[in-house]
């Protein structure tokens, strides 16, 4: 069993006969993890079996070693910011957490000195002695997660952490999770948002369905996508005149005139090849301003793997 | 500290109780169970200053009549039982309903230290609302009554050792009747139906053959009583003839009966699932 990752073997759980997910076999190492998928896709019941608060219908489950049925050992290394937007009647931001410790076992000070750095972290000293219950939504995010980071775990789960987050928090919660992430620990990750799953992340885990349709870093995974030649943007002058050499070139498979007539748009089936022939290509007078992948994010792998109409994430 | 030391658990047994005790006195929806508690000690202190008022005096034996038969059939057979039902059903049932439940299971504690705990909360909570209200209306019955007989039968006729037996049978009740509702809140998704047959059950106890009486929580509090309900005069509708147990047997039966309800919770919040969607 390594110690190091968080195991699934071929792990299943239905509700009823409803599926949650299916045979899911991962190994998911230190750094950012996303589950990307629509509505319903397992991303939930994943992070619930990995915590415990769900057991697997059939196969095993080890987060760095712990199994998720021992909460008593799991939750020491183990930080859950779940999406259930409930909390015990009538505690204050200060309480929710400083009781949380408390039942670490940790002393009075301990728990009052573990509290306010949670707090100050996710910002939130002045709203900690008020009642949660007036909090906004963003607020009860930032109060979560404060409760998941302070007890300082190892492994951190955070079930769609960027709701209700303005723009500028967004921004600073992002930088946690990667100072988090670049300390060592898995940070995993639900999201809806995509453009920020791309950003943050070290690696992506696409489910639909139940099902685990990809998973590891997000260009291998594109790279993996057969059925859909790589995108390549290439910024120039002259597009029209490279376009006329470019199909003399048998990696090739097609190319149009970006939209805004400042560039070309290159569909190839072996993006390293067609790198090394582009430099062969001398067109003379046609300036090359920059050349990058168009769809090597998790946007287009999802809309590749889970389609457009996989459902909304 | 070690996962597995009991230094840890009666630490996490403590902040347990302190969690569940104030939701559990403050809770705005409890108010019910403190009228109930407060019910016959509202009634008995209308009739003492009512007789203080008028210079009235009254019969110690004859008030100390009307509360041992509002003790036996309204304080434990529906007071301390719905009041039981009221706090110990919502300990992990209720947490489930308002979805809060998972606040404890994302901590590392033991979820059997998690039920200890809940359950000695709601013993606590129970035992002080109603102990203290059975302490009010003896009170009541004592005040109206001249000093010097008062004192008499408290201390000259066993008067102590009533007060004694009274609060400390409310205690046990809350102690029986909450492992029995702490465990049909893990049972049953809708308690409603057997929190009804278990009062029925308990209703129906004096016409039970005497096998079947021992079955229940009430045949064991009522051998506890001190004061015995006549079978003739007054309250003789409400008399129930029943060969009593030994106090001694009732007391570790009632202690059995709560062990039995944890014992067999332990073996459901281990299995214990958060799946508000679908629960």
């Amino acid at each position: 069993m390594n110690a190091n990752e968080i195991l699934f073997e071929n792990v299943s759980r239905f509700y009823g006969d409803v599926l949650g997910v299916n045979r899911v076999n991962l190994a998911i190492p230190p750094g950012i993890t996303s589950l990307v998928g629509p509505n319903g896709s397992g991303k939930t019941t994943l992070m619930n079996l990995m915590t415990g608060l769900l057991r697997p219908t059939q196969g095993r489950i080890s987060v760095l070693g712990v199994a998720p049925d021992d909460p008593e050992h799991l939750f020491r290394f183990v930080g859950y910011c779940t999406q259930f937007d409930s909390f015990p009647r009538g505690m204050t931001g200060y309480q929710f957490i400083y009781s949380y410790l408390r039942l670490h076992g940790k002393t009075h000070a301990e728990a009052d000195e573990g509290t306010w750095r949670a707090i100050e972290r996710v910002k939130l000293t002045d709203a900690a002695p008020r009642k949660i219950a007036g909090y906004s939504k963003g607020m009860r995010q930032r109060i979560k997660l404060a409760q998941a980071i302070s007890h300082d775990p190892r492994v951190l789960v955070l079930d769609e952490p960027l709701n209700g987050l303005d723009p500028l928090v967004r921004a600073e919660t992002i930088a946690l999770f990667r100072s988090l992430a670049e300390a060592g620990l898995h940070v995993i990750i639900s999201s809806h948002i995509l453009h920020e799953v791309d950003a943050i992340s070290d690696q992506v885990i696409l489910l639909s369905s139940g099902y685990v349709v990809a998973e590891g870093q997000i260009h291998g995974v594109r790279t993996e996508v057969e059925d859909h030649p790589m995108q390549i943007l290439i910024r120039c002058d002259r597009p029209s005149a490279l376009a006329s050499r470019i199909f003399e070139l048998d990696t090739v498979v097609e190319a149009r005139v970006h939209n805004d007539g400042k560039g070309l748009l290159v569909r190839t089936r072996d993006p390293d090849r067609f790198y090394l022939m582009l430099n062969r290509l001398v067109v003379d007078g046609v300036d090359l301003q920059s050349i990058a992948p168009a769809d090597d994010d998790v946007n287009s792998v999802y809309e590749y793997l889970i389609g457009p109409d996989g459902g909304s994430i | 500290m070690n996962p597995n030391s009991w230094s840890l658990w009666r630490a996490q047994v403590a902040a347990i109780l302190r969690l569940e005790i104030k939701k559990n006195f403050l809770a705005r929806r409890g108010l019910w169970i403190y009228l109930l508690a407060a019910a016959p000690a509202v009634l008995m202190w209308s009739h003492a200053l009512l007789n203080l008022r008028d210079h009235r005096v009254c019969d110690l034996g004859h008030d100390n009549l009307i509360f041992a038969t509002m003790f036996q059939f309204f304080y434990l057979r529906l007071a301390v039982f719905f009041g039981c039902v009221g706090v110990f059903l919502k300990l992990f049932r209720g947490e489930m309903l308002e979805k809060s439940l998972h606040y404890y299971l994302l901590a590392p504690v033991r979820r059997d230290v998690l039920l200890v705990g809940k359950y000695l909360a709601g013993v606590l909570t129970t035992s002080i609302i109603f102990c203290t209200g059975t302490a009010l209306t003896l009170a009541a019955v004592l005040v109206h009554v001249p000093r010097a007989q008062a004192e008499q039968y408290l201390f000259g006729a066993g008067g102590l050792g009533h007060v004694f037996t009274y609060i400390a049978t409310a205690a046990l009740a809350c102690v029986g009747y909450g492992g029995v509702f702490l465990l049909l809140g893990f049972l049953f998704s809708n308690p409603v139906v057997p929190v009804v047959l278990v009062l029925l059950w308990e209703a129906a106890n004096p016409f039970l053959p005497q096998l079947l009486k021992r079955l229940s929580v009430i045949f064991y509090l009522q051998s506890l009583i001190p004061v015995t309900v006549p079978a003739q005069g007054d309250f003789a509708f409400l008399a129930i003839l029943a060969t009593p147990v030994p106090a001694y047997l009732a007391v570790f039966s009632l202690l059995l009966i709560a062990a039995a309800g944890l014992w067999l919770g332990t073996r459901q919040v281990r299995k214990l699932e958060i799946n508000y969607g679908t629960d």
